[in-house]
């Protein structure tokens, strides 16, 4: 390992910009001519719109125009899609009722985008808005995804009786049915996973711009994925050709999955842009955001899990109702499904498991994936069981957890998922020691003396990453693929960049991306520019999401390096008349080796373009293209640790410590992935004390700024205790398992583990504030 | 319409705004000044922390024209020519960042922290302090351990200055 090889603490290259101020994200462009838009949105959950008066807004001061959805209809803008088919189990499609960009005659969610006024000014557009004059006759509203399939609930889409969008299920129920009724014992719970808002720091934004003379369209979106949104808004938006339309992600200030979908206001934005005659620029304000960014999880379920006499369970039975919200967002229906329910073996053996899920709309903000998606709903579920388990059963959670651990590796599950590598009981172990967990009967008695009450909790994930191999994925019903592309283009002075379909929005690829060059041709990092985010510059690419840069996107710019490796040696060896066989390429320099004959790296490059020179028949120029699909998911696994003390008068839990030990694989930058770390372990915790959204029995959201719901701050939580034992996953060229979910997927159980030991209780609701543990505390008491 | 007088960064500067332009917005699209960010809209994120006459400042909290006369430092005009700021090189070093959003906000508040405590600053002080900056990406980890380790060097820092002014 060189000093800015794979494996070393390479500070990173992207953050001189953003300390300086010096980064571009989508609010900070500037477009000759541009103008500002604000969305009307819906005020009613569920409502039919009878009348939309615009004459007194189009006459504002500054308006440029104010748009509706018939119009847009009329210009043959297409509705918003989901991109993956799920069957129900009687084989009939799932239920994708009609989501136009902008409402036309009804709407379903509080925040739905019915009108688009555009003006010189925001605050013009925001004076304007409000003159919109919209009717509406209001409908009744459900929220509640239980409630919302009960017969004589309010019918959300015509497409979907009682709501329903698909029963599906997966696993082997009569094997698990027996299961269950020959066990010695069965540990049975309600789960419920509590609805989330993602809250990237950066809002959502778009600019559109439409260039009459070129008939072209140049969209800057805060996106995960400029090209799946290309292909997205090209091929079922009609918005332009594909050649028609350039998108360019710029600095993306974070997505955790938010910024996976192309949500109606970067198509209208484009479309307003043609109709207007100016550029058009709309951000989120964060009201906006909390209404109208796809929300996670929101999972009801009951589990039963059964054991034999010697604690071995032998069957898992999962029933769970996922609320989609009002529409189907555009990767929705796989996160309750491929992503959740292919999960539920987690590190244990289970020989029969069956899960039944039904999707449903109701009045609310579409859900889709938000860090994690699926894999923490499928941890919690099963890491709260196990727990719930192990105190039913009177031995100790890490004991039952150790009996029912996968040892041997491969091992096909019975719900799809085929494990490559891991150690599970090298986390766990770990874990504990990091945590001192033979200490915590000391510190418990400790602080039961200053009136305190310690808890501590434990939750052995697993995850899928590296999503995903073509053909497994489209199987199951994607509409596409999951590889990555690379370019890598090595310039007449040695200088390298690096084209790649990944996108970066906080994850450091400038960095571990170029460190992996440096690994193979000792160029220096600053050396070598990562260019990503522009549909105009880099081939088509699937982006990032699903901890899937490193396993796939790196992969791809592997099998691009091994070919600019092998042509380099091939131009070498031409130069130095030595067989290709003997040249090595070590810290800049391309050798012979066991002699003193060498070239530096630069004068390879040089040769390749100025072409004088090259062996036979050999095109100019070093500069190779590769797609990567992998081969298999891989799987990140790892043991963590919480310890909480809850002051019984006011009900506020601290988290005393918190112990993460995880098996990422190989590691290219030890300081990224531990960042990677504590930021999805803040977002797990936030999930278990903290945050929730909230929609009142009308549809209205409750919590729909930073007043209401309740963002981790750096007081709610400690310095946390990371670390790794990793096993190399098998399935890829680097060995990388994914880094970016883990923590978010982790952390949950491991707090309510803590806190319900703590407080002698089953179950506590998330997120576990202070008024509901000390209402817990209450309710045990009376 | 208000005119607008400041100096920011070192220069000084004057516009004319609507009255209603909040600082944040008179910086970033008067100015051009766009690393001062906006993450929300009740005051909550400090995404648009700026220096104004030396304190910390939300600059979504102040009316542009309320600041008129005022000096201003933000997040370009913290680095001393091509050497960063003491807290700017500790965020690099620690990564304490990851999208950069929040950063801006971040570094201001710290800096502005280390100035009120020249005893030094502990953890808990740390994170008390940063109450008004969220972070989504860092679990604020790492933040922690650069506004630390910036308060330590500057702490030298003054020290050494001290000893060359004896």
């Amino acid at each position: 390992m060189g000093i800015e090889g794979v494996g070393a603490r390479v500070a990173r290259k992207e953050d001189k910009r953003f300390i300086t101020g010096g980064g571009r994200y989508v609010d900070d462009m500037v477009v000759p001519g541009m103008k500002h838009a604000v969305f009307v949105r819906s005020p009613h959950a569920h409502a039919q719109i009878k009348k939309i008066d615009v004459k007194k807004a189009q006459a504002m001061p500054g308006v440029v125009g104010v748009l509706t959805g018939k119009e847009l209809k009329a210009d043959g803008i297409g509705n918003l899609i989901c991109g993956w088919m799920i069957h129900s189990k009687d084989g009939t499609p799932m239920k994708m009722g009609a989501w136009s960009p902008l409402a036309v005659d009804k709407v379903r969610y509080v925040g739905d985008a019915v009108v688009i006024v555009v003006a010189d000014t925001k605050g013009q557009a925001r004076d304007a808005a409000e003159a919109v004059e919209i009717t509406y006759k209001e409908l009744k509203a459900v929220v509640d995804a239980t409630k919302a399939i009960q017969p004589g609930a309010p019918q959300i889409h015509a497409e979907s009786d009682n709501n329903l969008i698909f029963d599906w299920e997966i696993g082997d129920g009569k094997a698990t049915d027996a299961a269950i009724k020959s066990a010695a014992h069965v540990t049975r719970m309600k789960i419920v996973n509590n609805r989330l808002v993602p809250n990237a720091m950066e809002p959502r934004a778009a600019l559109g711009h439409y260039d009459k003379a070129e008939d072209h369209y140049t969209c800057w979106t805060t996106s995960q994925n400029p090209h799946v949104a290309r292909l997205v808004m090209s091929a079922f938006y009609n918005v332009a050709p594909e050649n028609k339309l350039r998108v360019i992600a710029p600095d993306v200030g974070g997505g955790f999955g938010s910024k996976i979908y192309i949500y109606p206001e970067e198509i209208v934005c484009l479309w307003a842009s043609k109709k207007t005659g100016v550029p058009v620029k709309w951000v989120a304000d964060r009201t906006e955001s909390f209404l109208a960014d796809a929300h996670g999880r929101d999972h009801v379920s009951n589990v039963e899990m059964a054991f034999d006499k010697d604690n071995r369970i032998t069957g898992l039975k999962v029933d769970t109702i996922a609320n989609l919200g009002a529409y189907m967002s555009l990767f929705s229906s796989c996160v309750p499904t491929y992503l959740y329910a292919t999960l539920l073996s987690g590190q244990y053996n289970i020989p029969a498991i069956h899960a039944n899920v039904r999707t449903v709309y109701t009045n609310t903000a579409p859900v889709d994936a938000y860090r994690g998606a699926g894999r923490p709903e499928a941890t919690y579920l099963l890491e709260r069981t196990m727990e719930t388990a192990a105190r039913e059963l009177g031995i100790s959670p890490a004991e039952l957890r150790r009996k029912n651990f996968i040892t041997s590796f491969p091992h096909q599950t019975p719900v799809i998922m085929n494990y490559d590598a891991g150690d599970y009981n090298a986390s766990l172990d770990a874990a504990m020691k990091a945590a001192d967990y033979a200490g915590f009967a000391k510190r418990k008695a400790d602080a039961a003396k200053q009136g305190k009450l310690r808890g501590i909790g434990m939750s052995c994930y697993i995850e899928a990453c590296g999503i995903a191999p073509s053909a497994a994925v489209g199987s199951l019903g994607a509409g596409v693929g999951l590889w990555e592309s690379a370019e890598v283009r090595v310039n007449a002075v040695g200088t390298i960049e690096v084209l790649t379909g990944s996108h970066s929005h906080g994850q450091g690829h400038e960095t571990t991306f170029a460190q992996l060059v440096n690994q193979r041709f000792g160029v220096p990092i600053d050396s070598v520019s990562i260019v990503h985010g522009d549909t105009d510059k880099v081939q088509m690419g699937m982006g990032t999401y699903g901890s899937r840069s490193g396993a796939v996107g790196m992969s791809a710019i592997v099998k691009a390096l091994d070919k600019v490796e092998a042509k380099a040696k091939k131009i070498a060896a031409h130069l130095l008349e030595a067989d290709e066989g003997d040249i090595v390429i070590e810290n800049g320099e391309v050798k012979v080796a066991g002699t003193d004959k060498s070239l530096p790296w630069f004068q390879v490059a040089l040769a390749a373009y100025t072409a004088h020179n090259l062996p036979a028949g050999m095109e100019p120029g070093l500069k190779e293209t590769a797609f990567y699909d992998p081969a298999n998911f891989t799987f990140p696994a790892g043991c963590y640790i919480s310890e909480v003390e809850i002051d019984p008068e006011t009900g506020v839990t601290d988290i005393i410590q918190f112990v993460a030990a995880d098996d990422f694989g190989n590691i290219i930058n030890p300081m990224i992935v531990e960042g990677q770390v504590h930021g999805g372990i803040a977002q797990g915790v936030g999930q278990a004390l903290l945050e929730g959204a909230h929609y009142d029995a009308s549809g209205q959201l409750l919590t729909a700024s930073y007043m209401d719901y309740t963002m981790p701050r750096a007081g709610d939580l400690p310095s946390f205790k990371v670390s790794t034992s990793n096993t190399p996953c098998p399935s890829n060229p680097l060995g990388i398992k994914g880094c970016g979910e883990a923590g978010a997927i982790g952390s949950p159980p491991a707090v309510i583990n803590a806190i319900t030991d703590a407080l002698g209780v089953v179950d506590i609701p998330m997120p576990a504030s202070p008024a509901t543990v000390w209402a817990t505390i209450r309710a045990k008491k009376h | 319409m208000s005119d607008v007088s400041l100096t920011v960064n070192g220069k000084r500067v004057s516009g004319s705004a609507e009255d209603r332009t909040l600082l944040v917005h008179f910086l970033r699209e008067h100015l051009g000044l766009t690393g001062t960010h906006v993450g929300c809209d009740t005051s909550q994120c400090g995404a648009c922390v700026v220096h104004v006459d030396g304190r910390a400042v939300k600059s979504c909290t102040m009316l542009a024209v309320q600041a008129s006369g005022s000096t201003i430092v933000t997040i370009e005009g913290l680095a001393d020519g091509a050497e960063l700021h003491p807290v700017q090189a500790a965020f690099k070093e620690h990564h304490g960042l990851q999208c950069g959003f929040c950063t801006p906000g971040m570094i201001m508040t710290a800096t502005d922290m280390i100035a009120r405590h020249p005893e030094g600053l502990d953890e808990a002080t740390v994170r008390a302090e940063l109450e008004g900056n969220i972070c989504r990406c860092t679990g604020y980890h790492n933040i922690v351990k650069a506004i630390l380790a910036a308060s330590e060097t500057m702490a030298k820092g003054a020290k050494g200055k001290a000893k060359q002014a004896a």
